[in-house]
């Protein structure tokens, strides 16, 4: 019944609840006891997998045929599969930039308590906005996590680009927001509701060709759209990528993205499925140039950091395909390529981080030279993950990439699928490149990598990941496709 | 034998995956012990794979030893396997180029050597899995495998000068053209599921299927099989689609051109037997002279090409052009010589072209040079070198007695069915290969030995003469004795030739063209 609350509905949010505490407990010993850095990354270790068995627990009745989504507040806060999906794949990312950030942090001096706290409170954010009912408790899902960021990108305070970085993004950021919060109030005046299903009913009723109703979904894109680096809204986003710390720009590329794309999903297909015909072709263009702007300038670049910065723009546009297929299949899609990408783009970052050590900084491409002799299975694991970012079978990156062309030829956009091959091999280009570097390259004396267990840990978590999903997509693919029910008519 | 049965396909496939996945554990130092391994490993998926001809029932067009397990039910997808004539001596002839490949890497290969026997069964596990692999999804995963091993090789190992150049650029070509035909395997599965009410990428399956056609360029079946036609054509490569692969050869190592000569370029005309001819058979009529005149184009340029060359192994990268250009032009005869002639012709190619590039390894070997021009008269330093040379090129340009003879002679056959001007381009391009070989055994072999230092260059060794033994045995095999060879692919052949003389009633049934109906409607008007 809306309007109505009732306390036991706090416990539907136990897994952000908890997760939240873990990161208040972290702040304070930051202070209390700073020297116990060992109980700050356990502790946050801990929250996370540990809201990740809440998760589950909270997820296995709902993926049971007859489970149906829970809604608490007034409709404002949802637990579907759809939540928990994007859930998981935030606490993956989380749990592989902790991983990467144990021994990374004290290297560039960042102070440890804080960090962690901010990094899970940032999750807190996504986790919000992945279940977000109404426009609302999105909106202060993604300031929550975008807040966290703006902090997580200055964290290298003698850094100069560390500083550009951290800036840019707060007024890029504070921008985006301020025009989504504006399409947010044109669609509030025009349908007089912030939840997303009675948006949709009001919209159902009125007049579809009111300009304003463009302009809210125009608002709207363009606010997304600088938050997940979409073409024509991406300036931003290499700088920052190359000035953040690496293992916050993993966070950024993997847990803010499939952020930004779980806010995209749940506005446009939540609230405003009737003009689906309009955001289509508006994106169906976008998506043509993200992953094509994204892919030709990365060629450019020298700074992998950069690189993978457009590498990331192209492989949103990868993911607009799917939301312009639109259906079951498109979507599911597009949840499926949210995972994998977590997987390959965190492997590749830990890589970055892995070249790092006190005497090299390891972020130009170059630094990866001779790596193929002298560090034979670091090498072997990059060339994994930039395989799979290619979409080269058996990675996950090709079911990925196969199960967004197979969504797109299903709804006939065989021109944009024809614009994603052409761009499938552009990108080989400079991810091959890499591979080429390390193998054919000499390696400078001394090559050494960063000797963090955690670090090796996260790596071989991620190939584990990019390697088992290539080989046996079954399960996952079902989860996807399960997790899209309920967001669709 | 009753009850369980081995899934052969299964080990000659997934052997030589657990052989480099073995050298993994072996310390890179022990170089000796990882040319054993993998020699041994490719040997006994050697003998393994002779259980496949000699269990093989002669006298089926089915698909036969075919494994069947789900992988991804929820798309469709399964693990299939199966030989039928087709590919049951394409997948011998990878089986027995392995070994070669060790072989001939044993004392060229000095850098890295784990890592080289590493791709070279990747590799190997790949191009069995193209031939064997009944399910589209499973034949694309194996199609693209073979890739990267060789991209690595060809960058690695190859020729110091432009390796990186040919690496990228045969990369590039051959997963652009992948990737298109992913499109064209989607639109099937996606047309196909539409009729059947289930989705899958089983290729029997599909092949069940009838693919709307008409004599437009754009309907469904035609741009289709042009979406399969670039990926097949990059592979063979057809003209002109053919520019990655003289860099490439030029720039790999020897095992690197043999693979890519004897199996890799057989991808491509395996897939336009397999898929294109049988599944979209009206499409395929339709393009017929398309292809015909690209054949024939390629079978001329290549040649011409060849005489102009001064380099040893450009020179026989081109003549796979032309040779390639031969085995299309049988297939699309598309009658039983021209087909089983192109099938045949698929192996001698792997077999006499794989051993050209193997003398050519041999040679480099010794004098570090390619030139045609730093050779001449080593017949009379090297005679063991010289005749095995000499019986390869009779090999090439089709002397009776040997494999390559067979091999024209049926596609000349076919050709002269359908249009005896076909045949007549064909056999022009026969003259110009029998002059630019003939002309380059010339002027390396025979005559004086012109340079100083090549007066004391060693013969063969029983290594190097090992790997050339085993395909000089099947060029006379072949050459002499072909009717196993030729009537295990008859069933199979039949069936596709059945297939395509359905279609061609489709195709050739009278429509009245646009005129003829104004000329009616004028008629009746009167």
């Amino acid at each position: 019944m809306p309007g109505t609350y009732n306390p036991a509905d706090v416990l539907q949010a136990l897994p952000e609840v908890f997760l939240a505490s873990v990161a208040l407990i972290v702040l304070v010993l930051s202070f209390a006891a700073p020297a116990r850095r060992g109980w700050m990354e356990t502790l946050s270790i801990g929250g996370v997998v540990g809201t990740g068995v809440l998760l589950v627990w909270a997820a296995v009745p709902l993926f049971q045929p007859g489970g149906s989504p829970v809604s608490v507040f007034s409709g404002s806060y949802l637990v579907d599969k759809f939540a928990i999906f994007f859930k998981v794949v935030f606490l993956i990312a989380t749990l592989l930039v902790i991983l990467m950030s144990i021994d990374y942090l004290p290297l560039v001096g960042v102070p440890v308590g804080e960090f962690y706290a901010i990094l899970l409170f940032s999750t807190v954010g996504m986790m919000f906005i992945a279940s977000g009912g109404n426009l609302l408790t999105l909106y202060i899902g993604l300031e929550t996590m975008s807040i966290s960021i703006y902090i997580l990108c200055g964290f290298l305070k003698r850094d100069q680009k560390s500083n550009e970085a951290a800036l840019k993004y707060l007024l890029m950021g504070a921008f985006s927001s301020g025009v989504i919060l504006y399409g947010i109030s044109l669609l509030y005046g025009l349908t007089g509701a912030l939840g997303f299903e009675e948006i949709a009913a009001t919209l159902a009723t009125i007049d579809l060709s009111n300009p304003a109703l463009l302009l809210a979904m125009v608002m709207l894109t363009a606010g997304f759209g600088f938050k997940i680096a979409i073409v024509p809204f991406h300036m931003y986003l290499p700088d920052v990528y190359e000035g953040a710390p690496t293992a916050v720009t993993a966070f950024l590329a993997v847990a803010s993205e499939a952020a930004g794309v779980a806010a995209l999903l749940r506005v446009f297909l939540g609230a405003m499925p009737h003009i689906q015909v309009d955001w289509t072709v508006l994106f169906w263009i976008l998506a043509a140039l993200t992953m094509t702007i994204g892919n030709v300038v990365a060629m450019a670049q020298r700074n992998i950091k950069r690189m993978l910065a457009y590498s990331s723009i192209a492989h949103i546009g990868y993911v607009l395909i799917g939301f312009v297929a639109g259906a079951k299949l498109g979507i599911s899609a597009v949840l499926f390529y949210v995972l994998v990408y977590a997987f390959m783009t965190a492997g590749a970052f830990a890589m970055v981080i892995l070249l790092q050590t006190e005497t090299v900084k390891g972020d130009l491409i170059e630094d990866f030279a001779g790596l193929g002799q002298v560090k034979p299975i670091a090498a072997a694991a990059m060339v994994i993950f930039l395989l799979s970012l290619t979409g080269i079978p058996p990675t996950a990156g090709f079911v990925g990439k196969f199960y967004l062309f197979s969504a797109a030829i299903s709804a006939g956009y065989v021109w944009l699928t024809l614009i994603a091959v052409i761009n499938t091999a552009i990108s080989l280009f400079y991810y091959m490149r890499v591979a080429m570097v390390m193998y054919m390259g000499e390696a400078p004396e001394g090559l050494a990598l960063s000797s963090s267990r955690p670090l090796h840990a996260a790596v071989a978590f991620a190939v584990l990941g990019t390697l088992g999903i290539g080989i046996f997509p079954q399960w996952f693919l079902k989860i996807a496709q399960a997790s899209v029910f309920g967001l669709l008519p | 034998m009753s009850g369980v049965t081995l899934p052969l396909l299964t080990i000659v496939t997934f052997l030589p995956l657990a052989g480099a996945i073995l050298l993994l554990f072996i310390r890179r130092d022990k170089e000796g012990l990882i040319r054993r391994v993998s020699l041994v490993v490719t040997g006994v998926t050697l003998l393994i794979s002779l259980a496949l001809p000699l269990s093989f029932d002669f006298g089926s067009a089915e698909f036969q030893f075919v494994e069947r397990v789900s992988w991804i039910p929820t798309i469709g997808v399964s693990y299939i396997m199966g030989i039928d004539g087709i590919s049951l001596w394409l997948v011998c002839l990878t089986a027995l180029i392995s070994p070669i490949a060790v072989l001939c890497s044993w004392e060229a290969i000095t850098e890295r050597v784990k890592e080289y026997h590493f791709f070279l069964l990747l590799m190997h596990t790949g191009m069995m899995g193209v031939f064997l692999a009944l399910d589209f999804f499973l034949f694309y995963v194996f199609w693209e495998v073979v890739l990267v091993p060789m991209y690595f090789l060809i960058g690695i190992w190859g020729h110091p000068a432009r390796r990186l150049y040919a690496a990228i650029k045969f990369f590039l070509y051959t997963l652009f053209g992948s990737v298109v035909m992913l499109l064209g395997i989607l639109a099937v599965y996606f047309y196909a599921g539409a009729q059947t009410g289930t989705h899958t990428f089983d290729i029997l399956e599909l092949m069940k299927v009838s693919y709307p056609w008409s004599p437009s360029l754009l309907s469904f079946q035609n741009l289709v099989w042009l979406a399969f036609f670039l990926s097949f054509a990059i592979k063979v490569p057809m003209f002109p689609f053919h520019t990655w692969l003289p860099d490439a050869h030029t720039e790999a190592p020897t095992a690197g051109s043999l693979i890519l000569a004897a199996v890799l370029l057989k991808m491509g005309t395996y897939g336009f037997v397999r898929f294109s001819l049988p599944m979209f058979p009206e499409a395929t009529l339709y393009f017929v002279p398309f292809m015909v005149t690209l054949s024939i184009f390629a079978i001329i340029y290549g040649a011409m090409v060849c005489l102009v060359q001064q380099d040893m192994k450009r020179l026989i990268a081109f003549s796979s052009v032309s040779h390639m250009g031969f085995v299309m032009l049988g297939m699309f005869a598309l009658n039983m010589q021209g087909l089983q002639g192109s099938i045949l012709q698929m192996v001698n190619h792997g077999l006499s072209t794989g051993a050209l590039f193997l003398i050519v390894g041999l040679i480099y070997d010794r004098i570090h040079s390619r030139m045609i021009a730093d050779m001449g008269g080593l017949s009379t330093v090297m005679p063991i070198y010289g005749t095995l040379f000499a019986i390869t090129m009779f090999s090439s340009i089709g002397l009776p007695g040997l494999n390559g003879f067979i091999g024209e002679f049926l596609i000349l056959v076919g050709a002269f069915k359908v249009s005896w001007l076909w045949a007549l381009f064909a056999v022009s391009g026969i003259v110009l290969g029998a002059a630019y070989m003939l002309w380059l055994f010339q002027r390396t072999m025979f005559g004086k030995v012109i340079h100083e230092r090549n007066k004391g260059l060693p013969d063969l060794n029983l290594r190097e003469v090992m790997t050339l033994i085993p395909l000089v045995i099947m060029f006379f095999w072949i050459g002499l004795y072909p009717a196993p060879f030729l009537k295990a692919m008859e069933p199979s052949v039949q069936k596709v030739v059945k297939r395509l003389d359905q279609a061609r009633k489709v195709v050739e049934a009278p429509t009245p063209t646009p005129v003829a109906r104004n000329w009616a409607r004028d008629r009746h008007e009167e």
